[in-house]
């Protein structure tokens, strides 16, 4: 087997020199009963590189890749083109298989990197520090209500109903165990709950996602006021983070929690995960941050390098007073981020979320004309599409053809009437021209009637 | 890991520089290499993009904002910075890395090639079920693998590591216990020597954590356990292997009194590469136990993610995983993804989508290669290596605990008592003979603690290699150069760094100096 490299000689040596006369006996500890002597049922003796290969494409094969045809799919999770030298650099064995940085004189590498994509995601959200990322933007979306709690000794937190439904559901069950109090809103496809109401004396922190679910953009400043006013806090989620290229920074509009899903930055769709949740907040709060932090020391020489820091906060020193569970995070998948962002620099990534902006007005334009509804006045790079009849079944069907209309709203919301006929369609810098034409097309016919 | 107790402050007298001094800093094939924002030019980007359509803004009257403060480098620049800091890396790759309880081992190529097919890594997780067929297979696959392997009914698949996993299995048992009515069962059992993400996930469930001491023996007795048993005991949290490297014979015997006692079995599964194929936690009573498929399964550790934690479920707890889940339906399988489709009473939703699909290719990958012989001569092998090493070096270091371990072999400091050399000062001289040091001062059971698990992986004359030097090291330790220690690493882009101060006062992110 080509990755076991010991021989039956080396395996006859090792046990004469343990001492022991099998290898069974080493498992003398394990109760007779439970000591499993026969085959794994079912599974067949080792493979080559061809044969796994072969099974494995077969299923991939059986999938239709979101590049391979016209693509409108985002919610949470969005086709951006990553630079080659983003995955060939990410593969060196140096980075893929070192573990969690804890000897910071073998792990420099790690280290510095994390420094500078802590600095990246302080930068663009616009806030003072942030971690070293968590499991993706939903349980960051916990984990800030949670830090909200501990910041405001409140247990009350009041989520927006443009704010994902995945996050919600992540954070009521993350939170419920705990007794938080959750306030949620009901779905806002059109953008005008009015969340500053729902605010009193007992209110930890206001979850608010710019853009929405639907879409939907806004200044968040006068809602932060309303919090700080009431000693609530104002979080802040984005599950685009391309948008912080163009839209004025949720730091800048008075959020003190910021998380993310950076998955647009440097990570592919990878249906659904690993994914990376980006965390942010204000100096004052640092020490009630959930997960890893680097910082930056001297060695016995006096030169600058980078260590794990605070892990006072951490499990595996406060156990049971940790402020997070969190242990591994996703530390590859923010390699990914912070390479892809360096290339990117400030003339790329506002060009990067200012081309998705552009292009996401382009097909709502092409749209209006052709008459079909764009539910939004304000966006970024995704909208909402208000379609006759059932948005699911729309979807379902041309996905045929192939193309990816969007996510209909009802995988989200099933059974809610009044948001059936509603489609997110997203657009990034991957959406051509001939991709946008094919969508209105296909909506056209269906707005006039057609029956395609 | 754990890294208590440690001293972090360097040494004045250690602080000698071995440098004799380059014009740029650099030392060969070692740079010192300015952070992203030190090699600003501003203005240069390392993509070009098209040219965005002529449109009229929509932002909703918010305006563009400017001055972010990236900075601006080519992709020959980038290329070398993140090529440069790579060699400041050890990784599996480049030598033997034997931290207990982390298992670091091979991970193979062909699973990297597999996971970024198209067909895996550009399919949106929100697509037509009609359009991830295959995607849904390989879960379903992947499923069917880890209950075979575990003998378990069910198994939640999105939880993203560990710690997630341990998360999932308790909430799981705190739903099945709320169905029962139970809900004064409010304590959970961890033992001492258990991983600190053990006792923080108890309590980020709402629980509290009661510990349960070890034996003098390194296992945790079921008398002990008895002892603790009550009728607001939720469940038992118990790793096995044990975090000691020893597998826990009384395992079944403390199965059956907490169930007996009405709580149940949750097992951390963080060693359950010792006893693939060869051990099934089912036949241990085991109600959940997560699998780290980044250490069992080989899905690379990444500098500390992404992982992925699969939850293996009895049948007591299976009705309540959460969703989303794979289900065989009459037009192929589908996901389930809200309460109201699901036969059971799922406690909710861990992540954001389906779990971590990149991990799970891999993972699948790793068990087909190796196959049902593989899988189980991993294991041995691993628990083989262990034993080699312990075997070897106990004449010289010191064991707490006697017999054979399984896959980690772990040491304490008595050896090195009255040599002025601790725990801490050994791994930093074993980063000098080129090893990655061991995962030290974790347990917290045994003083000074050594926890090296060498991994399948490793060759024969690798860990000859590795024993040399440790005894070598051992031998200078005993000899009374605790100096050799103190100054060590002497060979790294840095020396020791300062810990304490860093804490003190965090910087914890680049600022532009002031001009």
């Amino acid at each position: 087997m080509r990755y076991l490299p010991l021989t039956e000689a080396d395996r006859r040596e090792m046990l004469a020199a343990i001492g022991a006369p099998s290898v069974d006996a080493l498992f003398g500890d394990v109760p007779l009963a439970a000591r499993l002597d026969q085959p794994i049922a079912g599974l067949a003796p080792h493979q080559g590189e061809l044969q796994v290969e072969r099974a494995l494409s077969r299923l991939a094969a059986r999938n239709v890749p979101a590049g391979s045809c016209p693509s409108f799919l985002g919610a949470g999770a969005y086709r951006h083109h990553v630079p080659a030298a983003v995955d060939q650099l990410l593969t060196r064995g140096e980075f893929l298989t070192s573990y969690t940085p804890y000897q910071p004189e073998v792990t420099q590498g790690t280290l510095q990197y994390l420094f500078e994509f802590q600095t990246q995601v302080a930068l663009i959200t616009g806030m003072d520090v942030a971690n070293a990322s968590m499991y993706d933007g939903a349980t960051a979306c916990a984990e800030a209500v949670l830090m909200a709690n501990r910041v405001t000794r409140r247990n009350r937190a009041v989520l927006s109903g443009g704010l994902h439904p995945h996050y919600r559901e992540v954070t009521a069950t993350t939170t419920g165990v705990l007794g938080v109090d959750l306030v949620t809103l009901p779905a806002d496809p059109k953008g005008i709950e009015d969340l500053t109401a729902a605010i009193d004396d007992k209110t930890s922190c206001v979850v608010v996602q710019n853009p929405t679910l639907f879409g939907h953009v806004a200044d968040l400043t006068p809602l932060a006021e309303a919090c700080h006013a009431k000693g609530a806090l104002l979080v802040v989620v984005v599950t685009e983070v391309v948008s912080l290229g163009l839209m004025p920074s949720p730091g800048s509009m008075g959020a003190d929690i910021v998380v993310a899903e950076g998955q647009s930055i440097g990570n592919g769709l990878n249906f659904g995960g690993p994914y990376l949740g980006l965390f942010a907040t204000r100096d004052k709060f640092v020490r009630q941050l959930p997960g890893r932090l680097c910082g930056e020391t001297v060695d016995a020489d006096g030169k600058r390098g980078f260590v794990l820091t605070l892990s006072t906060r951490e499990q595996h020193i406060r156990r049971e007073k940790a402020t997070s569970n969190i242990c591994t995070n996703s530390g590859l998948c923010a390699l990914a981020f912070t390479m892809h962002l360096s290339l990117l620099g400030e003339v790329g990534f506002t060009g990067l979320a200012q081309l998705n902006h552009a292009k996401a007005v382009q097909l709502a334009d092409k749209l209006a004309a052709a008459g079909v509804t764009v539910a939004n006045d304000g966006f970024f790079n995704e909208f909402t599409v208000k379609v006759d009849g059932d948005a699911a079944a729309l979807v379902d069907r041309l996905a045929d053809e192939p193309l990816l209309a969007g996510v209909p709203v009802s995988r989200f919301y099933p059974g809610q009437a009044d948001l059936a006929g509603l489609l997110l369609v997203a657009v990034t810098e991957t959406t051509t021209e001939d991709d946008m034409d094919a969508l209105v097309n296909a909506l056209k016919d269906l707005a006039l009637g057609g029956t395609k | 890991m754990n890294t208590q107790g440690r001293k972090t402050t360097p040494d004045a007298e250690t602080a000698a520089g071995t440098d004799v001094g380059t014009y740029t800093g650099n030392r060969g094939l070692v740079h010192e290499e300015p952070l992203i924002f030190e090699l600003d030019n501003p203005g240069v980007t390392g993509v070009d993009l098209e040219a965005a359509p002529a449109v009229t803004s929509r932002l909703g009257g918010l305006k563009a904002r400017a001055g972010i403060g990236l900075p601006g480098l080519s992709e020959p620049t980038v290329v070398r910075h993140y090529t440069r800091l790579s060699q400041k890396n050890f990784g599996i790759d480049s030598t033997m890395y034997p931290l207990g309880s982390c298992t670091m081992k091979h991970n193979p190529r062909l699973n990297e090639k597999l996971a970024r097919l198209a067909g895996f890594s550009d399919i949106h997780p929100m697509q037509p079920q009609s359009t991830v067929q295959g995607a849904l297979e390989l879960i379903d696959q992947l499923a069917h693998w880890l209950k075979t392997l575990t003998g378990m009914p069910a198994v939640a698949m999105s939880p993203a590591a560990g710690a997630h996993g341990e998360l999932c299995g308790l909430m799981a048992i705190r739903a099945a216990l709320q169905a029962r009515g139970e809900t004064g069962r409010t304590r959970v059992l961890v033992p001492e020597s258990a991983h600190g993400t053990n006792p923080a996930t108890a309590a980020f469930c709402g629980f509290t954590v009661d510990a349960i001491p070890a034996e003098a023996n390194g296992r945790v007795s079921v008398e002990a356990v008895k002892a603790k048993l009550g009728p607001d005991v939720a469940c038992i949290m118990l790793t096995n292997p044990n975090t000691c490297g020893l597998f826990e014979p009384q395992v079944k015997e403390i199965a059956d009194a907490v169930h007996a006692a009405g709580g149940y079995f949750y097992c951390d599964g963080a060693n359950y590469n010792a006893i693939v194929g060869r051990v099934r936690p089912a036949d241990l009573g085991v109600d959940a136990m997560h699998i780290n498929l980044h250490k069992t399964f080989s899905t690379p550790h990444g500098g500390g993610g992404p992982g992925s934690g699969p939850v293996v479920l009895s049948d007591a707890l299976a009705p309540y995983a959460p969703l989303p889940y794979v289900v065989h339906g009459a037009d192929g399988l589908r996901l389930v993804e809200h309460a109201a489709d699901a036969e059971g009473r799922p406690f909710g939703r861990m992540k954001a989508f389906h779990g971590q699909m990149g991990m799970f290719v891999r993972a699948l990958a790793y068990i087909l290669s190796h196959g049902a012989d593989g899988l189980r001569q991993a294991s041995s092998d691993a628990v083989l290596n262990a034993n080699y090493v312990k075997a070897r070096l106990q004449d010289v270091m010191s064991v707490p605990f006697d017999g054979y371990c399984m896959h980690e072999a772990l040491f304490d400091d008595r050896f090195l008592k009255d040599t002025g050399v601790t725990t801490l000062d050994f791994a930093k001289a074993m980063i000098d003979e080129g090893f990655h040091p061991m995962t030290m001062y974790f347990p917290l059971v045994v003083h000074g603690a050594f926890l090296i698990e060498p991994t399948e992986t490793e060759p024969k004359a690798t860990l000859d290699q590795f024993i040399g030097a440790m005894r070598h090291l051992a031998g200078k330790a005993k000899a009374g150069d605790a100096a050799h220690f103190l100054a060590a690493p002497r060979y790294t882009p840095r020396r020791r760094l300062d810990e304490t101060g860093a804490a003190r006062k965090p910087v914890l992110r680049w600022t532009p100096p002031a001009a």
